[in-house]
């Protein structure tokens, strides 16, 4: 299995790097404008919260995969998890919060030690979608994870879990050799308990990536080749498809640059640039939360160690109204989200 | 470097054509991208088609834009070289059936 960027001493682990890459070259000559130059344009400078909705938490950057994308550069050799106490601050936060959704991510979230306490204290505080990112193989890595779709539906846990393609040579070739096989079969174990049937209300969808330095096609067409295909080959069912495009960084980054698609790739997000995506980008309903307590406005930025411009940087001193009052920090990466249907966590968002 | 005729970076320059001929440039465009739309046909038929055509036009361009739009779509690599044999077929086709044009004028010479 391949290691993680970091165990490589990769210089694009480096966070730091990464920011300098994305504000250098085509966007230093102003070949391209930057992503706060473009968003002035249309008077959405500075990008400011909205209404909290969701609350995602990251448990740590361990992961039994080691995916070709992973902007997380998650592995099994990540062994940064979050802490108990760290937890317990978060469970404080999770009773209070006025977001309507709880999001769980890794990593594999599974993987920390604590996972299930947590699950079953986060679902008595009444949040009403509460969602595990699963990547699906954890399922089956380890007989202590063979439970996992019983106790997802005992606590009646949103599922959502990652699945490129419906063909198992592109699924493997992203995700490592083993993975649709073994995907496909925790697929059916879900569905074996009622996750993703018709009419369930136990919800499982599934994320589409593109396995590659293109952007994803529009999500209802993906969604509708993807259920015909699992559905004849393997009698799989799930409710929808988020397509996510990839964001320049991390793994992903690190390959765009590897196979001289970096500056294909960000002409791309900026012709496929959509202004009515930046109105409900991810980053102004969300709040991320690290494995260390950290705050950030997003995943990515989390990735890219961008705390919120807030006074309020960590859990040990939440406070969500003040919070609220923030700019929130945009780099080139951002351009990822908003190109075409927008994209985000929860798919797309225009 | 070698210098070569076809630039991949031209294009993303594509667009602007329309600054010397503005009027044309954009009716091209607009007509463009509504053929392209979802009509009688699937946007991905299309891409299919797109892509078939392209090689038989032999357009680099067209070439790497309707693989890249058929990658967009999840359209399989089977799928998109059997659109191109399509391609292949009828211009060989078209090449093999002007034959019978050959056969015809022999047969109108000979004794």
């Amino acid at each position: 299995m391949k290691k993680s960027l970091k165990a490589r001493n990769n210089d694009i682990a480096n966070t730091s790097r990464q920011l300098e890459i994305l504000s250098n070259g085509i966007f230093a000559d102003g070949e391209l404008p930057t992503f706060a130059k473009k968003i002035k344009e249309t008077n959405q400078f500075p990008l400011r919260p909205k209404k909290l909705e969701i609350l995602q938490i990251n448990l740590g950057y361990m992961c039994n995969q080691v995916c070709e994308h992973c902007h997380v550069d998650a592995g099994p050799d990540r062994k940064e998890i979050m802490t108990v106490e760290t937890m317990q601050q978060c469970l404080e936060i999770v009773k209070k919060t006025k977001a309507h959704t709880l999001d769980l991510t890794g990593g594999a979230p599974e993987m920390n030690p604590n996972f299930r306490w947590f699950v079953e204290e986060a679902s008595k505080a009444g949040i009403k979608d509460f969602i595990v990112r699963s990547n699906l193989t954890i399922i089956r890595a380890n007989k202590k994870f063979h439970d996992l779709p019983e106790f997802f539906k005992k606590h009646n846990v949103h599922i959502v879990s990652s699945m490129p393609h419906w063909t198992r040579g592109k699924t493997d070739k992203q995700r490592g050799d083993g993975v649709f096989d073994k995907s496909i079969k925790a697929l059916q174990e879900l569905n074996a308990v009622g996750y993703g049937m018709p009419d369930s209300n136990l919800k499982l969808d599934l994320v589409y990536n593109p396995s590659g330095a293109f952007l994803p096609g529009d999500q209802q067409a993906l969604e509708a080749e993807f259920k015909k295909a699992l559905k004849a080959d393997f009698d799989i069912h799930f409710h929808s498809l988020f397509a996510i495009t990839n964001l320049p960084i991390s793994r992903f980054l690190d390959y765009l640059i590897a196979s001289d698609n970096y500056e294909d790739y960000m002409y791309a997000l900026l012709d496929a640039y959509n202004p009515a995506a930046v109105e409900n980008v991810m980053c102004t309903n969300t709040i991320s939360i690290s494995w260390e307590g950290w705050l950030y406005d997003c995943d990515f930025n989390q990735m890219l160690n961008l705390k919120v411009a807030s006074k309020i940087k960590h859990v040990s001193d939440y406070n969500e109204e003040l919070l609220q009052d923030r700019n929130i920090i945009i780099n080139q990466h951002c351009y990822g989200c908003t190109a075409g249907a927008g994209s985000s966590c929860q798919g797309t968002v225009a | 470097m070698s210098k070569t005729y076809y630039d991949d970076a031209d294009l993303r320059k594509f667009s602007k054509i329309t600054e010397w001929s503005e009027e044309l440039g954009n009716k091209f465009f607009d007509y463009y991208g509504k053929v392209f739309e979802e009509g009688a046909l699937t946007a991905r038929e299309k891409s299919l088609i797109a892509l078939a055509v392209a090689h038989t036009e032999q357009c680099p361009y067209c070439i790497d834009a309707y693989t890249k739009d058929g990658l967009q779509r999840g359209i399989t690599k089977p799928e998109m070289m059997e659109a191109i044999h399509v391609g292949a077929a009828i211009k060989s086709g078209a090449t093999l059936v002007h034959g019978v044009q050959m056969m015809n004028k022999v047969n109108k010479l000979e004794m």
